[in-house]
């Protein structure tokens, strides 16, 4: 087998991981402070028909872009409005979430389902791009794989190296004593949606322009809760998100080259293997409910609401 | 809204904080009502009163956690009204929790750098050594919160307030979970603060200390201020009667030979399911049929875990547990229920009652097979009963059978669950925390069934963190310190101080 | 700040009429947006929503169409509520309403014949099976592994559709269906019985119907309701009482199960009268919609299903004669649920005067 053939396998992965690892981390940023939003599959389908929208109406992606995080950001502070404001269940609001954003997007994506659309092109960087083997492997991806790195690296040092991140990890904890300290707990807890929003919203546009630059109904086809579930394995850690979503990435490769690698299996079967990794690796981290005792925020979930 | 600035030219005659008028209602309760106070600059204040008598409520509109309905808040003769607890901090008042305001996962330093404007890392550790050394207060920074024990944790609280330099440390029922030695430090730190000017003010319901400490103490009883007095000058028995009203009558413990063991553990132990809990160590206790045996520590020291190990909420661990004779180690809750065995659990809210439900509906969470409920299908006319029957014999008040758990007072809702345990009549009850946030009457009514119910033949265990009352009900006392108990002694013949030692020592040598 | 004479507390405890007025305001504003929406698609409102939601009911095959639809929502919605009341997250529903249909279905192709006058029960009693083993799968692994049945039973719904899609594209597909993905039909003994003739409604809303008053009595009157209710409201009370924790997440699992399953087989051997890739609009999700807005009382679900199920046809309508997207259910399903939590906020609140304010 010539070397090009793992190289192609290796960058697939990293290409089917970054809408994983963007969504999964605006959902570590959300569950960080305490909030756990289930609609994530629905704001990243708002998210990719948003981007493909407006990439093809305007031309750019940068404006895509934009405009799936707008869209995200638009669905969370729904979300927000309800579970934050009003105290609704953050499980129900966030189901809501997702039939209302795949609802939604189905709708209005009706008129872009057959347009072709504009991919993302990949960087070419001077020296570093012409490098063999390590150029294709490491320095010929779009600007958004890197972005996505960039991401984690950022969201790792602010959880755990400033002072915002600190109060954040606190409310996520304990809201009530936050509060008593005179944290904005509602502030943060709200600031923390919006990224999740955007973040899953950049997510679904990584899809309709690189991983498939294209527009259909679910598009997403369940990464939304393959996100949700890469958070309880990354332990809300945001380096072990980015190992998840390759794993993941990777089970999605596997799946499409099966033929190529020789594997007779039905493609139903192959198809099925992302969602029972995921079971398997829910699973895999569940069985200690330490590790869960010791690294999820203790207040996820739970309502808060300040006493006047 | 925001904090009106302080004068910055303080009148040296102006209390440092004043409140006049203050009143706060949670729903039917009316926890403050029309509540004046002052306290001077270095002058050590107590609040006097009763569990339940509205103290927490005050400390936290003092603290600019709570907002009240009605009343003004004057700080060096200044109008201030705060919009969030930062506002108050700001002005200069700090607070130190009863129970306490730490984020376990997080470290003594990280806890300390949340309560303060942002400071550089470096700079904040040498803050934090200053004040320790200056104070007698020894920290690691680095430490684990959930690595604790009550001790320290209080004294992170208390560098985490001074950091803040204060001038009003608020106090809410400090001791409740010291040491005697590690209450004697903290009143050697307190008195040295007041020196250098700092007010404090004391929140607590245990006379001895107010008067070993105060300059002044403010009596509140039902949410009202009932009197002002010097507690040094002024006798027990009266700032007693201000602050419970008429004498209670004392419980009447007769001396009695107890009967057969009802409950035995032989070197029980059982790890601890949860990381920041305390297992249990080869435990060896004894309880007999019409004896009260009480058991004394600090929270914290495996009470919890213990209740759920005889309980059955958990399940299992090393050595032998029997009810009867019967081994029920690894019983489940249902099967020690039906050995005879019944439960007061610490929690009211959430544990020994669904919030939610009408006492009718609760009646039935452990009445199920004693009459409530035929073949899998509930009586409903037995179980509103069944609860109206309670409600009758305990005097529980804030509704009938129809009411809400949620809806009652604390004490009420400890009144109903303690009446339905013991209308169980069980053969070993198990008590934990009787009268905690229990007002003085219904307290003493509750101590007396206890009583009444041990002299009936059943064998009882009270947990309890209040010694005082461990005196009034038990035949014997034993000591609960990480995780290992104390040879039970007659209560007749163990002293305060015998206890205060267990309590704090570091681990018993097992006789 | 300005102080209002009067300010806003939670209620205590929501009333009974609270707790109605919810969907009520719920549909109230559903009703107004959809109005709104028309309007700024230029469409006449009010027509438009006349044409969607009581046209559909106008002819007695319409309401056959009604009732076809709300006895799938029905079904699994009693399920789910009874775990919802239990906080039992099963939101794979519409997984164990594929196994359902799967396990019924391989009964009624392969087994039936052989059981002759059985056939229909066994085919039945094999839907529920399939449902509930589908969804014991969560439950195990909840109380085994501690894992949230929430992601677990929505994976397992992908799993089941791909392993539906696998078997009609292979083995159990019809030799003489040109190659269409679906299962030879059904013999007509195992098709159900229709409500009436000229519409497509079959005896199954007789049993969902039947199914509501037996979970009614489960939730009111059996000690092992009550346990549910209890470990849902306060888990810490239930361990106290010795109400096993698990043994009402396997009650709560297995039974949505078995409806949902129950649902599933209903269908296939009801108006699709054969398997296929796709048996169902999203019921199972719906369900939860339905659950949530009949305020998990099986009496409230009843009412909720038929709202649901007018959503549908609404949608259906919305389609054929406005020309709109038929994902514009999924829409009108989001928003219900939006509005039924917000509305659930309002009306537990009271408004009550301030008392006078004291010096200041």
């Amino acid at each position: 087998m010539n070397i090009d053939y793992p190289i192609a396998l290796c960058t697939a992965t990293v290409i089917a991981a970054t809408p994983l690892v963007f969504a999964a981390l605006g959902e570590l940023i959300a569950e960080r402070a305490g909030v756990l939003n289930l609609g994530v599959e629905g704001m990243m389908l708002a998210g990719a028909l948003a981007a493909f929208a407006a990439s093809v109406t305007s031309g750019s992606l940068l404006l895509g872009f934009i405009a799936a995080a707008l869209a995200g950001c638009v669905l969370s502070l729904l979300f927000g409005l309800l579970t934050l404001r009003l105290g609704t269940n953050q499980v129900a609001t966030g189901l809501a979430l997702t039939l209302f954003g795949s609802g939604l997007s189905a709708c209005l994506g009706r008129s872009y389902a057959s347009l072709p659309g504009n991919a993302l092109p990949p960087l070419h960087l001077p020296l570093l791009s012409d490098i063999p083997v390590l150029g294709p492997l490491l320095f010929r991806y779009d600007a958004a794989v890197y972005v996505a790195l960039l991401l984690v690296a950022l969201v790792s040092w602010t959880l755990f190296r400033t002072r915002l991140g600190l109060v954040l990890r606190a409310v996520g904890e304990s809201p009530r004593i936050a509060d008593a300290l005179g944290h904005p707990v509602n502030a943060l807890r709200w600031g923390a949606v919006a990224c999740g929003g955007m973040l899953a919203g950049i997510g679904g546009a990584y899809l309709s322009t690189a991983v498939t630059p294209m527009w259909a109904e679910g598009i997403s086809a369940g990464r939304g809760w393959i996100a949700l579930a890469l958070v309880v394995f990354a332990i809300w850690k945001p380096w072990r998100v980015l190992f998840g979503a390759w794993l993941f990435g990777g089970m999605t490769v596997l799946q499409l080259h099966a033929q190529a690698l020789g594997i007779a299996v039905p493609g139903e079967f192959l198809s099925m293997l992302p969602y029972l990794a995921t079971i398997l690796v829910l699973v895999l981290i569940c069985r200690d409910p330490r590790l869960l005792r010791l690294n999820q925020p203790a207040s996820l979930g739970r309502v808060f609401q300040r006493e006047r | 809204m925001t904090a009106t600035p302080p004068s910055t030219t303080s009148n040296p005659a102006a209390a440092r904080l004043k409140l006049a008028g203050i009143s706060r209602r949670y729903g039917d309760i009316q926890a403050n009502a029309d509540i004046d106070l002052a306290i001077m600059p270095g002058e050590i204040h107590a609040l006097l009163g009763e569990n339940g008598s509205g103290k927490s409520t005050l400390s936290r509109i003092i603290c600019g956690i709570t907002r009240p309905d009605a009343g003004s808040i004057e700080w060096n003769g200044a109008a201030v009204s705060f919009a969030h607890a930062a506002a108050a901090r700001e002005l200069g008042i700090g607070m130190v929790f009863q129970h306490f305001a730490l984020f376990e996962s997080l470290t003594v330093a990280e806890n300390i750098a949340l309560a303060l404007p942002r400071a550089a890392a470096g700079e904040l550790a040498a803050r934090i050594a200053g004040v320790s050394r200056r104070y007698g207060l020894p920290l690691d920074p680095r430490q684990q919160v959930a690595s604790l024990s009550a001790g320290e944790r209080q004294r992170v609280e208390i560098v985490r307030c001074l950091l803040g330099e204060p001038r009003l440390l608020v106090l809410d029922e400090p001791t409740s979970v010291l040491s005697p030695a590690a209450i004697e430090a903290l009143f050697t730190t307190l008195r040295q603060l007041a020196a250098e000017g700092v007010s404090i003010l004391f929140i607590s319901h245990k006379l001895d200390e107010v008067r070993a400490l105060c300059d002044r103490a403010t009596v509140l009883r039902a949410g009202r201020v009932t009197g002002e007095a010097d507690p040094k000058s002024t006798t027990s028995a009266a700032l007693l009667r201000l602050m419970l009203g008429e004498d209670p009558a004392p419980c009447l413990l007769t001396a009695r030979e107890p009967g057969a063991t009802r409950l035995e553990l032989r070197g029980f132990s059982l790890a601890a399911d949860d990381p920041f809990g305390t297992s249990l160590q080869d435990i060896d206790l004894q309880l007999r049929a019409g004896e009260i045996l009480g058991l004394a520590g600090i929270s914290g020291n495996g009470q919890r875990e213990l209740v759920a190990a005889l309980s059955g909420e958990r399940r299992g661990g090393g050595g032998s547990l029997s009810i009867d004779g019967a081994p029920c180690a690894q019983l489940p809750v249902a099967a020690r229920r039906a050995l005879g065995f019944a439960l007061v659990p610490e929690e009211r809210l959430g544990r020994g009652a669904v919030p939610a439900m009408s006492l009718a509906d609760n009646a039935l969470l452990t009445g199920a097979r004693h009459g409530l409920a035929r073949a899998g299908f509930i009586d409903g006319v037995a179980m509103r009963a069944r609860a109206r029957d309670i409600i009758e014999r305990w005097g529980v008040r804030g509704g009938g059978p129809n009411a809400l758990a949620s809806q009652l007072s604390g004490g009420n809702l400890q009144k109903f669950i303690v009446g339905r345990e013991v209308g169980l009549a069980p053969r070993v009850l198990v008590v934990s925390q009787p009268t905690w946030g229990v007002d003085a009457g219904a307290a003493q009514q509750i101590r007396q069934r206890l009583i009444d119910l041990r002299d009936a033949g059943c064998a009882i265990l009270v947990i309890s963190e209040d010694l005082d009352e461990l005196f009034q009900v038990s035949d014997r006392i034993a000591v609960i310190n990480r995780g290992r108990i104390s040879i039970a002694q007659s209560a007749a013949t163990t002293s305060l101080q015998q206890l205060g030692q267990l309590m704090s020592a570091g681990a018993f040598a097992h006789a | 700040m300005l102080e209002l004479p009067f300010h806003v507390v939670r209620r205590t405890a929501p009333s009974l009429a609270a707790r109605a007025a919810a969907p009520l305001l719920a549909g109230v504003a559903m009703a107004l947006t959809l109005l709104a929406c028309f309007a700024a698609l230029r469409l006449p409102p009010l027509q438009s929503l006349y044409t969607i939601f009581i046209e559909p009911l106008a002819s007695a095959y319409g309401i056959g169409e009604w009732l076809l639809k709300s006895t799938p929502l029905m079904l699994c919605a009693l399920g789910l509520a009874l775990g919802f009341r239990a906080n039992v997250w099963n939101i794979g529903a519409e997984g164990q309403l594929t196994m359902g249909a799967i396990a019924g279905g391989g009964v009624a192709l392969y087994m039936a014949p052989l059981l002759g006058p059985w056939g229909m029960p066994a085919m039945l009693l094999a839907g529920m099976l399939g449902g509930m083993l589908w969804a014991a799968i969560p439950a195990l692994l909840r109380t085994r592994f501690h894992t949230s049945e929430i992601l677990t039973s929505l994976m397992l719904v992908y799993v089941a559709q791909l392993l539906l899609a696998w078997l009609m594209h292979g083995r159990w597909q019809d030799p003489a269906g040109f190659n269409f993905p679906q299962s030879r039909a059904f013999d007509d003994a195992l098709i159900l019985p229709l409500l009436a003739d000229g519409q497509r409604a079959t005896i199954a809303l007789y049993g969902a119907l039947g199914l509501a008053v037996i979970a009614w009595i489960f939730i009111r009157r059996s000690l092992a309701g009550y346990a549910m209710l209890v470990a849902g409201m306060a888990p810490a009370a239930a361990r106290y009482a010795g109400f096993a924790e698990n043994r009402s997440i396997w009650w709560g699992m297995l039974i949505s199960g078995a409806t949902a399953g129950l649902a599933g087989i209903a269908e296939v051997a009801g108006p699709i009268g054969r398997l296929q890739t796709s048996i169902s609009p999203g019921y199972g999700f719906a369900a939860i919609i339905v659950a949530f807005v009949g305020r998990l009382h099986p009496v409230g679900v009843v009412f909720a299903a038929l709202l649901m199920s007018l959503l549908y046809l609404g949608g259906e309508a919305a389609q054929l004669t406005l020309g709109l997207p038929a994902a514009v259910t999924g829409v009108f399903q989001g928003l219900l649920l939006f509005y039924l939590l917000a509305a659930d906020h309002f009306t537990g609140l009271r408004i009550v005067r301030r008392p006078a304010r004291g010096l200041a």
